[in-house]
């Protein structure tokens, strides 16, 4: 089945290269350091961040840099058919060492040795691009925490309908109908990816017009997170008053 | 720009889901019209199609100028209507398009087809995802209902669109939209909101210049059927459908009709090994040849068996007495698990070609149409044309098939030519067997290289250049697609250099190009006999692909080193540049290797190939390979007629055997080497071992005589069919040879990604893995086999569908598909010819008996290749003094102490029955032996009383599986195109000899 009509148009009515809604808000919770609620389409994640503190188990901890600990769980509603999900199962723990990876290209870790700092990410509804929805979300509540990043850690995920047309934020359906995807995590502003990974082999005359497109992607979707964290910081800032003290 | 909604949909996956889906609406579809001044900013790749200068009051009902929007059922039902060239300016809307989607993938083609014809101008407006035009379904409201809700929205939504664009223009003037609708409850729920409906048949009815239009409308059942007494009984509903399949209860199956006996069919349901038979207008209920139908099995006790009785619905006759005659059918034979349809799953309808039956009554527009298939009922259809269709073959579609007639009505689509012109016959055998045969298209013709065309210092760089090399090429005369040539040299260390080269087709052909697309579809170039039906456009094919004598051109090579004992000790590959020496037909390159005076290069050449050829072939057959070889035959065309004026059978030279030879040879290395290279997209072919009880028919058949047929392998089958020589009748071997050749699969296509390296196996060659290679001139596999192997040696580059074995092998069904079409076209088109060649002739020929039936001998005669039924029954109604009796058993018919056994020479007289001008059948007449009342004297014309009817078959078999086909000549062309066996018959090549 075609991924794209001929009218040009994706199965939910987007255009090949439109983003799905994204609509994410800071400071869900009180307890962690920074927190964070993202949806991307109808996929939603929770993000909290606890730390920087002492590491946990103190062989593991680094004389030069933070340790960065994930923490990556699907609820049981969060698909079709619920589930039970342990955790520590293969898939997850694979997502966990792929979010560390993208988390500490971001994170400034070399200004905390020997303390840790935890990630703790909840996908309440998945629907296609889960990993991204967790990286996007995770900076958000790092950002919260006031965690110094180098930048941004932004992900995407993008794939190829009707064989050559390349398609953005790839939704769970188009992932099951479609063939091989691609995500990334990215430092948008440097470019740098942390990580990239494929579903399956893409031919090479297709990846670089896939990986392209994700970047792209990524590049989006940091306008929008940047812009929301000012809005938030801009709130918070009126009822702080700017910090001064004195109200 | 995106605003989002949500929907729930449930599916039953074992369990019922509530699923999420986003669907997003937008405010940036364009209405496409070019009135509108709003939506020509909104998205510039978005080309209005709709004309905003419509002519004026095309209808007689609207005097507005309009478009029109049509429903689902409109496009389903109405599809022959909308592609008459009448109706332009359409808006189909999003939900219509997908609805089709599902219900019926033929006509969403078809439908694509308009939609992209430029000058029709159809608009597909994306209703679901407009935000004014998306509608939530309402509580307790249905999917259909909610459908022509919307449809009725999006009318609604067009004619305000349109007026706010339009507003300077009087109301009676403006563009409005007609909802075209067969749905009398939506027509009317339409006209009270204000919208113009109507149904096609008031529509095109009220049409200024219909221009024959209201033929091709599809009426609905009542239209006939006013005060019938029903003929069938009720289908069940889907749901019951459904819950019987599932319970168990109802079999699921295809259903095909029988060609001998209108009234009898089997399904093949997929849990049982037999077909379960149907009998009857009860048991087939309407069941077209196809159609996938629900069956209910009957008590055993009720079972029957096939009738072994030929009835054909030729004269009309009074039917109740068929239908007893059918039913009461007592045999002795197996019974069969018989059924009863109860209801049709899905329909396959197809439009089909025939002609009209002459009708007693004048002035009627109410005619019957009888389709050339014999498996297909007759068809009721309303024509004004019937005085000027009378003569032409004409295509027809079913619309509907009620319960209260005993044929399906249809509609009339178009009309093809005049009955018996070559042309149109040709063009009624191109439709019946799906073989695209439309000029190319402009776009197509494009990406050929333009001329002239010379080889560049590049190309010399890129390519290993052998035009030093004395490579000749061999084929039948008056080819002029050669695709292959060779050379052959003993090199000093006393090995032979031996190369394979083939024309490079793929150096023209390039992936994704719309030559490449057209050259899939077709698959392979089609062969009829004085009609070549190409893959490629005549550039490529008989010229710059084509390797002529002392033109310099592009070829893939294949060089091995053979010791003198033909072992390969090494291969190579490469893309060359060669000039061959000579195009040689067979006869003159056997000429050349008898004739020891010669001692050119090419003479050289020609002798080593013969001889390694001979190592080859030998082992090959020790290997356990098939030869399953008939006589050839070859029609000598009047050059100015075109008519043949002679049958040959042809000759089989060495050098046939020789090239073939090579052929394989590089077949089976290049299949090696791209299987290495890439192990999951490999091309290859393969041909299935039969199962045993495939043999039976072959191994009772040489049981009566004798002879013991092992059948356990190919080498054991090949031993048994060496050693069952009778004497005294040469042509014995021949005809088990010919028996063998339909216990067989048919070879395949493939991806080698989806099948096991065990079922690799081709039977017929006796290869663990084979491929085609050696003709990409007029075979797409090997085209692709080119480039997989040129990306192997890294000439050039892999593309994505290439390595995607999905695709890969949804390419592969297609060639398997059209390559049996190619066949039984090229049979059909053999019969043909057969039939033109006997107008105006009586002729005695040899024959043997094939078969014996219950009613009839099977009758091959091999100088033509022709096989028929004898009746040794009189035709209905007639009366016959001699009387045969049957003997089950023996498989014999004797009258007196003439015994009729399988094998045994006759002699008959051939004549062409041309009474049906839709089916000329052949008719013999016995001649020896001689049975007093019965056969004929070798001149003499006989009392019609006396005839013995015999049909020729072959017309008929174009349908059939080649597993069970009739026709020697028929093997010979499988031959070819399975085996690659090189002998490029007559249908082939044009011969022009007076
Ligand atoms: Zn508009």
């Amino acid at each position: 089945m075609d991924l794209v009509s001929d009218q040009g148009l994706r199965i939910d009515g987007r255009r090949p290269k439109e983003l799905r809604k994204i609509r994410c808000k800071l400071g869900v919770f009180a307890q962690p350091e920074g927190s964070a609620y993202l949806e991307q389409g109808n996929t939603k994640v929770l993000a909290a961040v606890y730390g920087p503190h002492q590491v946990r188990n103190r062989s593991k901890a680094l004389h030069d840099a933070a340790v960065v600990n994930c923490q990556y769980s699907m609820a049981t509603f969060s698909t079709f058919e619920r589930k039970r999900r342990p955790r520590g199962d293969i898939k997850s723990t694979e997502m966990t060492l792929h979010l560390k990876q993208a988390m500490q290209a971001s994170i400034k870790t070399e200004l905390y040795p020997y303390s840790q700092i935890d990630i703790y990410l909840e996908v309440l509804q998945a629907d296609g691009g889960n990993y991204c929805a967790c990286v996007n979300a995770a900076t958000l509540a790092l950002v919260d925490a006031g965690i110094p990043l180098k930048e941004y850690v932004i992900g995407c995920t993008a794939s190829l309908g009707n064989g050559d047309v390349p398609l953005i934020d790839v939704s769970h359906l188009e992932e099951t109908m479609g063939g091989s995807n691609l995500t990334v995590a990215v430092l948008p502003l440097s470019g740098q990816i942390a990580v990239l990974e494929m579903s399956q082999k893409f031919h090479v005359d297709h990846l670089s017009l896939v990986l392209n497109e994700a970047l792209d992607g990524c590049r989006r979707i940091y306008e929008i997170l940047n812009d929301t964290v000012k809005n938030h910081l801009s709130e918070i800032g009126a009822i702080s008053g700017w910090g001064k003290s004195d109200l | 720009m995106l605003t989002s909604k949500t929907f729930l949909r449930k599916t039953k996956r074992g369990n019922v889901l509530k699923i999420v889906r986003e669907h997003y609406l937008r405010d940036d579809i364009g209405c496409g019209s070019k009135v509108c001044k709003k939506c020509a900013i909104l998205v510039e790749e978005q080309e209005a199609v709709l004309d905003d200068q419509l002519p004026d009051a095309l209808s007689k009902a609207y005097k507005n100028p309009h478009y029109l929007i049509v429903d689902t059922n409109v496009v389903l039902h109405q599809i022959d209507v909308l592609e008459a060239d009448v109706l332009c300016n359409v808006i189909i809307l999003q939900t219509v398009l997908e609805e089709v989607k599902h219900r019926s993938s033929t006509i969403y083609k078809r439908l694509k087809d308009i939609i992209n014809d430029k000058r029709r101008k159809f608009y597909v407006f994306v209703n679901e995802h407009h935000k004014d035009t998306y509608l939530e379904r309402e509580a307790g409201e249905t999917a259909n209902d909610r459908n022509d809700r919307a449809i009725r929205v999006a009318v609604k939504w067009y004619d305000l669109h349109l007026s706010a664009s339009q507003a300077h223009v009087s109301a009676k003037k403006r563009i409005r939209i007609v909802l075209l609708t067969d749905d009398a409850a939506n027509c009317e729920k339409a006209t009270k909101e204000g919208l113009f409906a109507a149904s096609v048949e008031d529509y095109v009815c009220c049409l200024k210049d219909s221009k024959g239009l209201e033929d091709k409308i599809s009426r609905s059942e009542s239209h006939f059927d006013e005060g019938s007494k029903e003929i069938f009984p009720c289908h069940l509903t889907p749901v019951q459908i459904h819950d019987g399949v599932k319970s168990g209860k109802l079999l699921q199956g295809s259903f095909q009709a029988s060609r001998e006996n209108f009234l009898e069919g089997q399904v093949s349901v997929e849990s049982f090994e037999k077909p379960i038979l149907v009998q009857g207008y009860d048991g087939l209920n309407r069941a077209v040849d196809g159609d996938v139908v629900a069956v209910e099995l009957l008590p055993e006790d009720q079972w029957s068996a096939p009738s072994e009785i030929v009835l054909q619905n030729d004269e009309v006759e009074d039917e109740e007495e068929i239908v007893e005659k059918v039913l009461k059918v007592e045999t002795k034979q197996e019974k069969t698990p018989t059924g009863k349809i109860v209801g049709i799953i899905r329909r396959k309808w197809r439009q089909y070609c025939g002609i009209l039956q002459h009708n007693a009554l004048q002035n009627t527009t109410r005619h019957i149409f009888v389709p050339a298939e014999r498996k297909i009922p007759k068809i009721r259809i309303e024509t004004r044309q019937a005085p000027t269709l009378m003569e032409k073959r004409i295509i027809v579609a079913i619309d509907s098939w009620s319960r209260y007639s005993r044929y399906p009505s249809g509609h009339f689509v178009r009309a093809l030519g005049k009955i018996g012109d070559k042309e149109t016959e040709n063009e009624v055998l191109l439709l019946e067997h799906d073989v695209p045969h439309s000029r190319f298209s402009e776009k197509v013709l494009s990406f050929l290289p333009k001329l002239p065309w010379i080889i560049t210092d590049e190309d010399v760089a890129k390519r290993t250049d052998l035009r030093h090399l004395d490579v000749c090429s061999v084929d039948p005369p008056g080819c002029t697609d050669i695709d292959d040539a060779l050379h052959c040299f003993q090199k000093p260390n006393g090995n032979y250099e031996v190369g394979v080269h083939i024309a490079d087709v793929s150096h023209f052909i390039r992936p994704g190009t719309a030559l490449d697309d057209e050259a899939a579809l077709r698959a392979t170039t089609v062969y009829l006999v004085d009609k070549r039906i190409d893959m490629v456009p005549d550039l490529l094919s008989s010229n710059l692909c084509s390797l002529k004598g002392g033109e310099e051109r592009f070829a893939f090579s294949c060089v091995w080193e053979l010791t003198p004992n033909a072992q390969i000790v090494g291969t190579r590959f490469h893309k060359s540049i060669i000039r061959s020496r000579a195009a040689l037909t067979y006869e003159e390159a056997q000429l050349i290797i008898d004739d020891d005076k010669q001692q050119t290069s090419v003479a050289k050449s020609l002798r080593g190939l013969n001889k390694l050829a001979k190592v080859l072939k030998k082992r090959r057959i020790e290997n356990g390979a098939l030869v399953l070889a008939s006589p050839e035959i070859r029609f000598y065309i009047d050059s100015e007629t075109h008519d043949p004026i002679e049958v040959q059978a042809k000759q089989i030279r060495e050098t046939n055997s020789m090239v073939e030879e090579f052929m394989l040879l590089a077949n089976i290395s290049v299949a090696e080497k791209i299987f290495a290279e890439f192990p999951e997209h490999a091309i290859l072919r393969r041909h299935p071992i039969p199962p045993p009880s495939n043999f039976e028919p072959l191994v009772k058949a040489a049981n009566y005589l004798g002879f013991e047929m092992n059948t356990n392998s190919n080498k054991e089958l090949a031993e048994s069919l060496d050693a069952a020589v009778k004497e005294g009748n040469a042509y014995f071997n021949t005809m088990l040879r010919i028996l063998a050749t339909r216990c067989m699969l048919q070879a395949v296509y493939f991806s080698s990604g989806v099948v096991t390296k065990e079922d690799f196996y081709h039977y017929g060659l006796a290869v663990p893995i084979y491929t085609h290679f050696t003709s990409p001139i007029r075979r797409y596999a090997d085209i692709l086999v080119h480039r997989l192997l040129a990306a192997c040696i890294g000439a050039d580059v892999t593309y994505p569908d290439l390595l995607d074995k999905k695709k890969m092998n949804n390419i592969c069904h297609n060639l398997n598909y059209r390559n049996r079409m190619a066949q039984y076209a090229g049979r059909a088109s053999v019969a043909l010819h057969t039939h033109i060649f006997f107008r105006e002739k009586v002729q005695n020929e040899e024959g043997y008996v094939l078969f014996v039936r219950k009613n009839a001998l099977q009758i091959l005669i091999p100088k033509y290749g022709l096989e028929g039924t004898l009746y040794l029954y009189p035709p209905k109604g007639m009366k016959q003094e001699v009387s045969f009796v049957y003997n089950e058993e023996n498989h014999t018919q004797s009258y007196k102490n003439i015994v009729f056994h399988m094998f045994d020479p006759v002699t008959v007289q051939l004549t062409l029955d041309r009474s049906n001008i839709q089916h000329e059948k052949l008719v013999f007449k016995l001649v020896k032996p001689f049975i007093p009342n019965f056969s004929v004297s070798s001149i003499d014309e006989e009392s019609k009383e006396n005839v013995t009817r015999v049909e020729e078959n072959v017309s008929e078999e174009c349908g059939d599986k080649a597993g069970t086909s009739r026709n020697p000549v028929v093997l010979q062309q499988m031959k070819r195109k399975d085996e690659d066996f090189r002998s490029k018959d007559s249908s082939r090549k044009k011969k022009h000899k007076k």
